[in-house]
Protein backbone atom coordinates (compact mmCIF):
# COMPACT_ATOMS: atom_id res chain seq x y z
CA UNK A 1 0.00 0.00 0.00
CA UNK A 2 2.12 3.00 -1.03
CA UNK A 3 -0.93 5.17 -3.05
CA UNK A 4 -0.01 8.46 -3.24
CA UNK A 5 -2.42 10.98 -2.00
CA UNK A 6 -3.61 11.75 -5.19
CA UNK A 7 -4.44 7.95 -5.51
CA UNK A 8 -6.44 8.12 -2.66
CA UNK A 9 -8.65 10.72 -3.95
CA UNK A 10 -9.45 9.89 -6.88
CA UNK A 11 -10.24 6.66 -5.88
CA UNK A 12 -12.77 7.69 -3.20
CA UNK A 13 -14.02 10.24 -5.29
CA UNK A 14 -14.57 7.74 -7.88
CA UNK A 15 -16.51 5.09 -4.97
CA UNK A 16 -18.20 8.14 -3.52
CA UNK A 17 -19.80 9.22 -7.45
CA UNK A 18 -21.05 5.56 -8.13
CA UNK A 19 -22.12 5.63 -4.57
CA UNK A 20 -24.19 8.80 -4.85
CA UNK A 21 -25.63 7.45 -8.29
CA UNK A 22 -26.96 4.17 -7.35
CA UNK A 23 -27.90 5.03 -4.09
CA UNK A 24 -30.04 8.19 -5.41
CA UNK A 25 -31.46 6.05 -8.58
CA UNK A 26 -32.37 3.27 -5.85
CA UNK A 27 -34.33 5.42 -3.59
CA UNK A 28 -36.40 6.49 -6.92
CA UNK A 29 -36.71 3.11 -7.90
CA UNK A 30 -38.25 1.92 -4.39
CA UNK A 31 -41.20 4.44 -4.94
CA UNK A 32 -41.90 1.65 -7.93
CA UNK A 33 -40.83 -1.50 -6.02
CA UNK A 34 -43.01 -0.16 -2.70
CA UNK A 35 -46.01 -0.05 -4.97
CA UNK A 36 -45.68 -2.99 -7.06
CA UNK A 37 -44.83 -4.80 -3.27
CA UNK A 38 -48.00 -3.03 -1.81
CA UNK A 39 -50.50 -3.88 -4.51
CA UNK A 40 -49.49 -7.43 -4.69
CA UNK A 41 -49.85 -7.83 -1.30
CA UNK A 42 -53.38 -6.18 -1.25
CA UNK A 43 -54.44 -7.96 -3.79
CA UNK A 44 -53.95 -5.34 -6.77
CA UNK A 45 -51.91 -4.95 -9.69
CA UNK A 46 -49.89 -1.66 -9.01
CA UNK A 47 -48.10 0.51 -11.61
CA UNK A 48 -47.76 -1.86 -14.57
CA UNK A 49 -48.53 0.32 -17.32
CA UNK A 50 -45.27 2.70 -17.98
CA UNK A 51 -42.34 0.62 -19.51
CA UNK A 52 -41.63 -3.22 -18.85
CA UNK A 53 -43.61 -4.43 -15.51
CA UNK A 54 -44.07 -0.54 -15.15
CA UNK A 55 -40.29 0.50 -14.21
CA UNK A 56 -40.62 3.20 -16.26
CA UNK A 57 -43.47 4.99 -13.74
CA UNK A 58 -39.83 5.95 -11.72
CA UNK A 59 -39.25 8.04 -14.62
CA UNK A 60 -42.48 9.35 -15.04
CA UNK A 61 -42.95 10.35 -11.47
CA UNK A 62 -39.15 12.18 -11.73
CA UNK A 63 -40.19 14.27 -14.36
CA UNK A 64 -43.80 14.82 -12.63
CA UNK A 65 -41.84 16.22 -9.45
CA UNK A 66 -39.13 18.33 -11.09
CA UNK A 67 -41.50 20.14 -13.58
CA UNK A 68 -44.25 20.60 -10.54
CA UNK A 69 -44.54 24.23 -9.37
CA UNK A 70 -41.67 24.66 -6.15
CA UNK A 71 -44.24 26.90 -4.03
CA UNK A 72 -42.69 28.27 -0.55
CA UNK A 73 -45.70 29.72 1.55
CA UNK A 74 -45.63 33.85 1.79
CA UNK A 75 -46.22 32.56 6.37
CA UNK A 76 -42.96 30.47 6.10
CA UNK A 77 -39.92 30.83 7.51
CA UNK A 78 -38.26 31.17 4.60
CA UNK A 79 -34.33 30.47 5.13
CA UNK A 80 -35.16 27.43 7.30
CA UNK A 81 -38.30 26.12 4.94
CA UNK A 82 -35.46 25.48 2.26
CA UNK A 83 -32.82 24.38 4.18
CA UNK A 84 -34.96 21.70 6.29
CA UNK A 85 -35.45 19.49 3.62
CA UNK A 86 -31.56 19.23 2.73
CA UNK A 87 -30.98 18.02 5.75
CA UNK A 88 -32.56 14.86 5.92
CA UNK A 89 -31.01 14.06 2.56
CA UNK A 90 -27.54 15.22 3.24
CA UNK A 91 -27.19 13.23 6.89
CA UNK A 92 -28.61 9.76 5.20
CA UNK A 93 -26.19 10.13 2.51
CA UNK A 94 -23.38 11.27 4.77
CA UNK A 95 -24.26 8.31 6.77
CA UNK A 96 -23.50 5.69 4.24
CA UNK A 97 -20.18 6.81 4.21
CA UNK A 98 -19.22 4.31 7.32
CA UNK A 99 -21.29 0.97 5.00
CA UNK A 100 -19.15 -2.24 4.39
CA UNK A 101 -20.41 -2.89 1.62
CA UNK A 102 -17.90 -5.43 0.21
CA UNK A 103 -14.28 -5.91 1.40
CA UNK A 104 -12.50 -3.09 -0.03
CA UNK A 105 -15.96 -1.34 -1.39
CA UNK A 106 -16.92 1.36 1.31
CA UNK A 107 -15.73 4.87 1.57
CA UNK A 108 -14.79 4.87 4.78
CA UNK A 109 -13.02 2.61 7.29
CA UNK A 110 -14.23 5.26 10.56
CA UNK A 111 -13.01 3.43 13.93
CA UNK A 112 -16.48 4.93 15.20
CA UNK A 113 -18.47 3.69 12.49
CA UNK A 114 -21.29 2.64 14.31
CA UNK A 115 -21.32 5.94 16.85
CA UNK A 116 -20.88 8.21 13.59
CA UNK A 117 -24.40 6.21 12.01
CA UNK A 118 -26.36 7.05 15.10
CA UNK A 119 -25.20 10.65 15.03
CA UNK A 120 -26.38 10.84 11.67
CA UNK A 121 -29.71 9.57 11.98
CA UNK A 122 -30.16 11.59 15.19
CA UNK A 123 -29.10 14.46 13.28
CA UNK A 124 -31.93 13.33 10.48
CA UNK A 125 -34.59 14.53 12.79
CA UNK A 126 -33.99 18.33 13.02
CA UNK A 127 -34.56 18.10 8.90
CA UNK A 128 -38.50 16.97 10.24
CA UNK A 129 -38.77 19.35 13.04
CA UNK A 130 -37.46 22.41 11.02
CA UNK A 131 -40.26 21.82 8.70
CA UNK A 132 -42.66 21.36 11.04
CA UNK A 133 -41.71 24.43 12.67
CA UNK A 134 -40.84 27.13 9.57
CA UNK A 135 -44.15 25.74 7.77
CA UNK A 136 -45.75 27.68 10.13
CA UNK A 137 -48.88 25.90 10.48
CA UNK A 138 -50.45 24.24 12.78
CA UNK A 139 -50.85 20.43 11.24
CA UNK A 140 -47.49 20.99 10.24
CA UNK A 141 -46.23 21.93 13.81
CA UNK A 142 -48.14 18.77 15.38
CA UNK A 143 -46.06 16.82 12.83
CA UNK A 144 -42.55 18.05 13.65
CA UNK A 145 -43.46 18.16 17.51
CA UNK A 146 -44.63 14.15 17.53
CA UNK A 147 -41.10 13.93 15.19
CA UNK A 148 -39.56 15.64 18.08
CA UNK A 149 -40.68 13.17 20.58
CA UNK A 150 -40.34 10.01 18.94
CA UNK A 151 -37.00 10.53 18.01
CA UNK A 152 -35.81 11.28 21.47
CA UNK A 153 -37.89 8.01 23.12
CA UNK A 154 -36.53 5.90 20.14
CA UNK A 155 -32.86 7.06 19.66
CA UNK A 156 -32.68 6.24 23.55
CA UNK A 157 -32.55 2.21 22.75
CA UNK A 158 -31.71 2.62 19.31
CA UNK A 159 -28.15 2.92 20.59
CA UNK A 160 -28.67 0.57 23.49
CA UNK A 161 -29.51 -2.18 21.15
CA UNK A 162 -26.52 -1.98 19.31
CA UNK A 163 -24.11 -2.03 22.22
CA UNK A 164 -24.83 -5.70 22.40
CA UNK A 165 -23.04 -5.97 19.42
CA UNK A 166 -20.55 -4.05 20.23
CA UNK A 167 -19.53 -6.08 23.22
CA UNK A 168 -19.41 -8.98 21.00
CA UNK A 169 -17.16 -7.45 18.64
CA UNK A 170 -15.25 -5.62 20.68
CA UNK A 171 -15.40 -2.63 18.59
CA UNK A 172 -17.13 0.58 16.59
CA UNK A 173 -15.50 -0.26 13.12
CA UNK A 174 -18.23 -1.65 10.98
CA UNK A 175 -15.54 -3.67 9.15
CA UNK A 176 -14.31 -4.98 11.76
CA UNK A 177 -17.92 -6.55 13.29
CA UNK A 178 -18.75 -8.21 10.32
CA UNK A 179 -14.90 -10.07 10.33
CA UNK A 180 -15.92 -10.45 14.27
CA UNK A 181 -19.21 -12.52 12.90
CA UNK A 182 -16.64 -14.48 10.31
CA UNK A 183 -15.31 -16.26 13.38
CA UNK A 184 -18.14 -16.30 15.96
CA UNK A 185 -21.41 -16.60 13.05
CA UNK A 186 -23.66 -14.05 12.67
CA UNK A 187 -25.02 -11.84 15.16
CA UNK A 188 -29.14 -12.52 14.97
CA UNK A 189 -28.05 -16.00 17.17
CA UNK A 190 -26.86 -14.10 20.47
CA UNK A 191 -28.43 -10.68 20.33
CA UNK A 192 -31.68 -11.11 18.81
CA UNK A 193 -33.21 -9.00 20.90
CA UNK A 194 -30.89 -6.65 20.13
CA UNK A 195 -32.06 -7.27 16.35
CA UNK A 196 -35.60 -7.20 17.48
CA UNK A 197 -35.51 -3.54 19.42
CA UNK A 198 -33.02 -2.19 16.89
CA UNK A 199 -35.37 -3.30 13.98
CA UNK A 200 -38.16 -1.27 15.61
CA UNK A 201 -36.23 1.70 16.78
CA UNK A 202 -35.39 1.94 12.90
CA UNK A 203 -38.55 1.67 12.14
CA UNK A 204 -39.38 4.58 14.07
CA UNK A 205 -36.33 6.96 13.11
CA UNK A 206 -36.94 6.27 9.27
CA UNK A 207 -40.90 7.21 10.03
CA UNK A 208 -42.13 4.54 8.30
CA UNK A 209 -45.41 3.01 8.74
CA UNK A 210 -46.45 1.82 11.54
CA UNK A 211 -44.62 4.43 13.22
CA UNK A 212 -45.20 7.40 10.37
CA UNK A 213 -46.84 9.37 13.18
CA UNK A 214 -45.53 12.38 12.60
CA UNK A 215 -47.04 12.42 8.94
CA UNK A 216 -49.93 10.57 9.45
CA UNK A 217 -52.33 11.12 6.33
CA UNK A 218 -55.38 10.45 8.07
CA UNK A 219 -54.68 12.60 11.41
CA UNK A 220 -52.60 15.50 10.28
CA UNK A 221 -53.21 15.84 6.72
CA UNK A 222 -49.30 15.10 5.48
CA UNK A 223 -47.34 16.05 9.05
CA UNK A 224 -44.20 18.07 8.81
CA UNK A 225 -44.51 17.91 4.92
CA UNK A 226 -47.85 19.15 4.66
CA UNK A 227 -46.66 22.98 2.99
CA UNK A 228 -44.02 21.34 0.60
CA UNK A 229 -44.62 20.65 -2.73
CA UNK A 230 -42.48 20.09 -5.78
CA UNK A 231 -38.36 19.05 -5.51
CA UNK A 232 -38.72 20.15 -1.44
CA UNK A 233 -41.46 17.23 -1.55
CA UNK A 234 -39.42 15.23 -3.42
CA UNK A 235 -35.81 15.33 -1.56
CA UNK A 236 -38.41 14.80 2.10
CA UNK A 237 -39.33 10.97 -0.22
CA UNK A 238 -35.64 10.74 -1.22
CA UNK A 239 -34.84 11.22 2.49
CA UNK A 240 -37.30 8.65 3.31
CA UNK A 241 -36.44 6.21 1.29
CA UNK A 242 -32.71 6.36 1.45
CA UNK A 243 -33.53 6.10 5.42
CA UNK A 244 -34.73 2.79 4.85
CA UNK A 245 -32.45 1.58 2.69
CA UNK A 246 -29.49 2.77 4.93
CA UNK A 247 -31.40 1.17 8.20
CA UNK A 248 -31.60 -2.24 6.39
CA UNK A 249 -28.16 -2.15 5.11
CA UNK A 250 -27.09 -1.57 8.91
CA UNK A 251 -29.20 -4.25 10.20
CA UNK A 252 -27.59 -6.93 7.55
CA UNK A 253 -24.18 -5.55 8.76
CA UNK A 254 -24.56 -5.48 12.25
CA UNK A 255 -26.98 -8.53 12.55
CA UNK A 256 -26.62 -10.87 9.49
CA UNK A 257 -22.86 -10.91 8.59
CA UNK A 258 -23.03 -7.93 6.18
CA UNK A 259 -21.15 -9.28 2.61
CA UNK A 260 -20.69 -12.62 4.63
CA UNK A 261 -21.85 -15.72 2.76
CA UNK A 262 -21.10 -18.79 0.27
CA UNK A 263 -20.66 -18.92 -3.58
CA UNK A 264 -21.40 -15.58 -4.44
CA UNK A 265 -19.35 -12.07 -4.81
CA UNK A 266 -19.88 -10.57 -1.22
CA UNK A 267 -21.46 -7.12 -2.70
CA UNK A 268 -24.40 -9.33 -3.83
CA UNK A 269 -24.91 -10.67 -0.78
CA UNK A 270 -24.82 -7.77 0.91
CA UNK A 271 -27.53 -6.13 -1.62
CA UNK A 272 -29.35 -8.88 -1.25
CA UNK A 273 -29.37 -9.18 2.06
CA UNK A 274 -29.91 -5.70 2.72
CA UNK A 275 -33.22 -6.17 -0.39
CA UNK A 276 -34.80 -8.32 1.84
CA UNK A 277 -34.81 -6.12 4.72
CA UNK A 278 -35.94 -3.66 2.39
CA UNK A 279 -38.61 -5.77 1.50
CA UNK A 280 -39.63 -6.15 4.92
CA UNK A 281 -40.56 -2.68 5.65
CA UNK A 282 -42.68 -2.47 2.66
CA UNK A 283 -44.49 -5.36 3.82
CA UNK A 284 -45.09 -3.88 7.75
CA UNK A 285 -46.67 -1.24 5.54
CA UNK A 286 -48.98 -3.43 3.70
CA UNK A 287 -49.76 -5.33 7.12
CA UNK A 288 -49.32 -3.58 10.19
CA UNK A 289 -51.62 -0.51 11.29
CA UNK A 290 -50.95 3.15 12.71
CA UNK A 291 -50.78 2.86 16.72
CA UNK A 292 -52.52 5.81 18.67
CA UNK A 293 -49.54 8.17 19.40
CA UNK A 294 -49.56 7.38 23.62
CA UNK A 295 -49.39 3.73 22.58
CA UNK A 296 -46.04 4.46 20.38
CA UNK A 297 -44.78 6.25 23.55
CA UNK A 298 -45.59 4.18 26.00
CA UNK A 299 -44.18 0.89 23.75
CA UNK A 300 -41.23 2.70 23.24
CA UNK A 301 -40.61 3.57 26.78
CA UNK A 302 -41.53 0.72 28.86
CA UNK A 303 -41.37 -1.88 26.54
CA UNK A 304 -38.53 -1.51 24.08
CA UNK A 305 -36.16 0.56 26.74
CA UNK A 306 -35.89 -2.20 29.43
CA UNK A 307 -35.95 -5.14 26.74
CA UNK A 308 -32.40 -3.21 25.34
CA UNK A 309 -31.21 -2.87 29.17
CA UNK A 310 -31.96 -6.06 30.13
CA UNK A 311 -30.37 -7.38 26.95
CA UNK A 312 -27.34 -5.00 27.19
CA UNK A 313 -26.99 -6.49 30.63
CA UNK A 314 -27.21 -10.27 29.82
CA UNK A 315 -24.84 -10.02 27.15
CA UNK A 316 -22.15 -7.73 29.27
CA UNK A 317 -22.55 -10.29 31.97
CA UNK A 318 -22.35 -13.28 29.55
CA UNK A 319 -19.14 -11.67 28.02
CA UNK A 320 -17.79 -11.22 31.63
CA UNK A 321 -18.23 -14.72 32.47
CA UNK A 322 -16.57 -16.20 29.27
CA UNK A 323 -13.76 -14.13 29.25
CA UNK A 324 -13.48 -15.15 33.18
CA UNK B 1 -46.29 -11.29 30.22
CA UNK B 2 -48.96 -13.62 28.43
CA UNK B 3 -50.54 -10.73 27.12
CA UNK B 4 -47.28 -9.08 26.07
CA UNK B 5 -46.57 -12.76 24.04
CA UNK B 6 -50.18 -12.86 22.70
CA UNK B 7 -49.76 -9.21 21.45
CA UNK B 8 -46.29 -10.14 19.47
CA UNK B 9 -48.28 -13.19 17.92
CA UNK B 10 -50.52 -11.62 17.09
CA UNK B 11 -48.39 -9.13 14.78
CA UNK B 12 -46.69 -12.07 13.63
CA UNK B 13 -49.54 -13.79 12.31
CA UNK B 14 -51.11 -10.53 10.20
CA UNK B 15 -47.38 -10.23 8.68
CA UNK B 16 -47.20 -13.96 7.63
CA UNK B 17 -50.85 -13.60 6.14
CA UNK B 18 -50.25 -10.53 4.21
CA UNK B 19 -46.61 -12.58 2.82
CA UNK B 20 -49.35 -15.30 1.66
CA UNK B 21 -51.21 -13.02 -0.75
CA UNK B 22 -47.47 -12.90 -2.45
CA UNK B 23 -49.20 -15.56 -4.55
CA UNK B 24 -52.88 -15.14 -4.58
CA UNK B 25 -54.18 -13.78 -7.70
CA UNK B 26 -55.20 -9.75 -7.80
CA UNK B 27 -58.71 -8.95 -7.47
CA UNK B 28 -58.55 -6.05 -9.75
CA UNK B 29 -58.51 -6.16 -13.70
CA UNK B 30 -56.55 -4.04 -16.55
CA UNK B 31 -59.56 -2.05 -17.35
CA UNK B 32 -59.63 -0.73 -20.72
CA UNK B 33 -58.37 -4.05 -22.43
CA UNK B 34 -60.51 -6.15 -19.85
CA UNK B 35 -63.67 -4.66 -18.99
CA UNK B 36 -65.41 -5.77 -16.32
CA UNK B 37 -68.87 -7.81 -16.43
CA UNK B 38 -71.84 -5.25 -15.67
CA UNK B 39 -75.14 -7.02 -15.56
CA UNK B 40 -78.10 -5.55 -17.57
CA UNK B 41 -79.49 -4.26 -14.33
CA UNK B 42 -76.27 -2.60 -13.31
CA UNK B 43 -77.31 1.41 -12.86
CA UNK B 44 -74.86 3.62 -13.91
CA UNK B 45 -75.86 6.47 -17.02
CA UNK B 46 -79.25 8.20 -16.47
CA UNK B 47 -81.42 7.28 -19.30
CA UNK B 48 -85.66 8.55 -20.21
CA UNK B 49 -87.60 6.00 -21.38
CA UNK B 50 -90.59 5.89 -23.67
CA UNK B 51 -93.92 3.88 -23.18
CA UNK B 52 -94.86 1.00 -25.26
CA UNK B 53 -96.82 3.34 -27.33
CA UNK B 54 -93.26 5.56 -28.13
CA UNK B 55 -94.47 8.76 -26.32
CA UNK B 56 -92.54 10.09 -23.56
CA UNK B 57 -92.83 8.99 -20.01
CA UNK B 58 -92.02 11.53 -18.66
CA UNK B 59 -94.48 13.78 -16.44
CA UNK B 60 -92.04 16.43 -15.39
CA UNK B 61 -93.51 15.77 -11.87
CA UNK B 62 -89.78 17.37 -10.35
CA UNK B 63 -89.46 14.27 -7.70
CA UNK B 64 -86.36 13.08 -9.21
CA UNK B 65 -85.01 16.75 -8.93
CA UNK B 66 -86.03 16.74 -5.58
CA UNK B 67 -84.71 13.32 -4.70
CA UNK B 68 -81.54 13.78 -6.10
CA UNK B 69 -78.70 14.18 -3.23
CA UNK B 70 -76.65 16.59 -5.45
CA UNK B 71 -78.77 18.56 -7.47
CA UNK B 72 -78.08 17.34 -10.49
CA UNK B 73 -81.07 17.36 -12.37
CA UNK B 74 -83.03 20.47 -13.42
CA UNK B 75 -86.49 20.57 -15.49
CA UNK B 76 -89.21 22.77 -16.86
CA UNK B 77 -92.88 21.35 -16.62
CA UNK B 78 -95.09 21.83 -19.51
CA UNK B 79 -98.08 20.34 -20.66
CA UNK B 80 -99.79 19.67 -24.00
CA UNK B 81 -103.09 20.10 -25.83
CA UNK B 82 -104.58 16.93 -24.58
CA UNK B 83 -103.90 17.99 -20.47
CA UNK B 84 -100.35 15.91 -20.50
CA UNK B 85 -97.71 17.28 -18.16
CA UNK B 86 -94.36 16.72 -20.14
CA UNK B 87 -90.71 18.35 -19.84
CA UNK B 88 -90.09 21.24 -22.16
CA UNK B 89 -86.65 20.52 -20.99
CA UNK B 90 -84.81 17.71 -18.98
CA UNK B 91 -81.37 18.63 -17.91
CA UNK B 92 -78.56 15.96 -15.95
CA UNK B 93 -75.27 17.46 -15.47
CA UNK B 94 -72.99 14.34 -15.35
CA UNK B 95 -70.20 15.60 -13.65
CA UNK B 96 -71.73 16.03 -10.75
CA UNK B 97 -74.22 12.40 -10.90
CA UNK B 98 -72.66 10.26 -8.49
CA UNK B 99 -75.09 7.26 -9.54
CA UNK B 100 -76.92 6.82 -6.35
CA UNK B 101 -79.89 6.06 -8.27
CA UNK B 102 -82.45 7.88 -6.32
CA UNK B 103 -84.08 9.38 -9.17
CA UNK B 104 -84.72 6.06 -10.32
CA UNK B 105 -86.31 4.94 -7.15
CA UNK B 106 -88.14 8.51 -7.24
CA UNK B 107 -89.60 8.26 -10.29
CA UNK B 108 -93.73 7.43 -10.07
CA UNK B 109 -93.49 6.43 -13.85
CA UNK B 110 -90.46 4.50 -14.55
CA UNK B 111 -89.25 7.25 -16.55
CA UNK B 112 -85.83 7.83 -15.58
CA UNK B 113 -83.80 4.85 -15.24
CA UNK B 114 -80.09 3.75 -15.02
CA UNK B 115 -78.06 1.93 -17.31
CA UNK B 116 -75.29 -0.24 -17.46
CA UNK B 117 -73.02 2.09 -19.34
CA UNK B 118 -70.42 3.84 -17.06
CA UNK B 119 -68.10 5.22 -19.33
CA UNK B 120 -68.60 8.52 -20.18
CA UNK B 121 -65.77 10.80 -19.84
CA UNK B 122 -65.14 13.94 -22.11
CA UNK B 123 -62.10 16.10 -22.11
CA UNK B 124 -65.18 19.14 -22.39
CA UNK B 125 -66.76 19.68 -18.79
CA UNK B 126 -69.74 21.38 -20.86
CA UNK B 127 -69.96 17.79 -22.38
CA UNK B 128 -70.87 16.21 -19.41
CA UNK B 129 -74.04 18.17 -19.31
CA UNK B 130 -76.45 16.22 -21.46
CA UNK B 131 -79.78 17.48 -22.50
CA UNK B 132 -83.13 15.61 -22.97
CA UNK B 133 -82.77 14.59 -26.75
CA UNK B 134 -79.34 13.34 -24.95
CA UNK B 135 -81.14 10.96 -22.51
CA UNK B 136 -83.88 10.18 -24.12
CA UNK B 137 -84.26 6.73 -25.60
CA UNK B 138 -86.38 4.84 -28.03
CA UNK B 139 -87.22 1.89 -25.66
CA UNK B 140 -88.97 1.35 -22.41
CA UNK B 141 -85.81 0.57 -20.83
CA UNK B 142 -86.50 -2.46 -17.79
CA UNK B 143 -90.36 -2.31 -17.85
CA UNK B 144 -91.65 -3.25 -21.33
CA UNK B 145 -95.57 -3.05 -20.91
CA UNK B 146 -95.46 -0.32 -18.11
CA UNK B 147 -97.70 3.04 -19.89
CA UNK B 148 -98.31 5.00 -16.84
CA UNK B 149 -101.18 7.32 -18.93
CA UNK B 150 -103.39 3.95 -19.05
CA UNK B 151 -102.93 3.06 -15.28
CA UNK B 152 -103.40 6.51 -14.05
CA UNK B 153 -106.43 8.30 -12.97
CA UNK B 154 -105.55 11.52 -14.46
CA UNK B 155 -108.10 12.50 -17.70
CA UNK B 156 -106.41 13.60 -20.69
CA UNK B 157 -107.79 13.77 -23.97
CA UNK B 158 -108.42 10.63 -25.16
CA UNK B 159 -109.10 8.75 -21.64
CA UNK B 160 -111.36 10.02 -19.10
CA UNK B 161 -111.98 9.55 -15.99
CA UNK B 162 -112.27 5.65 -14.88
CA UNK B 163 -111.30 4.49 -18.34
CA UNK B 164 -107.80 3.44 -17.55
CA UNK B 165 -106.73 -0.33 -16.81
CA UNK B 166 -108.43 -1.93 -13.85
CA UNK B 167 -110.06 1.15 -13.35
CA UNK B 168 -114.06 1.74 -11.63
CA UNK B 169 -115.78 4.27 -12.64
CA UNK B 170 -115.90 7.02 -10.28
CA UNK B 171 -118.11 6.93 -7.28
CA UNK B 172 -120.87 10.33 -7.28
CA UNK B 173 -120.87 11.03 -3.74
CA UNK B 174 -123.83 13.11 -3.95
CA UNK B 175 -126.12 10.21 -5.09
CA UNK B 176 -127.58 7.68 -2.52
CA UNK B 177 -127.53 4.91 -5.12
CA UNK B 178 -125.32 1.90 -5.17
Amino acid sequence: MNDTWLDILIGNGLVIAILLVVLLSLAAVLIWLERRLLGIWQDRLGPNRVGPLGIGQVLADMIKIFTKEDWIPPFADRAVFILAPTIVVITMLLAFAVVPFAPGIGISDLNIGLLFFLAMSSLAAYSVMLAGYSSNNKYALIGGLRAAAQTVSYEVFMGLALMGVVILAGSFNMREIVQAQAANGWYIVPQFFGFVVFLIAGIAESHRLPFDLPEAEHEIVAGFHTEYSGMKFGLFFIGEYLGVILISAIITTLFFGGWLGPWLPPLVWFCLKTLVFICFFVLLRAAIPRPRYDQLMSFGWKVMLPLALVNLMVTGAVVLVQEG
Amino acid sequence: MLEALKAVQSQLVTLWTVIQHTFSRADTVEYPEQKPYTPPRYRARIVLTRDPDGEERCVACNLCAAACPVDCIALQKAEDDDGRWYAEWFRINFSRCIVCGLCEEACPTYAIQLTPDFEYCEYNRQNMVYEKEDLLISGPGKYHDYNFYRLAGKSVHGKDKGEAYREERPIDVKSLMP
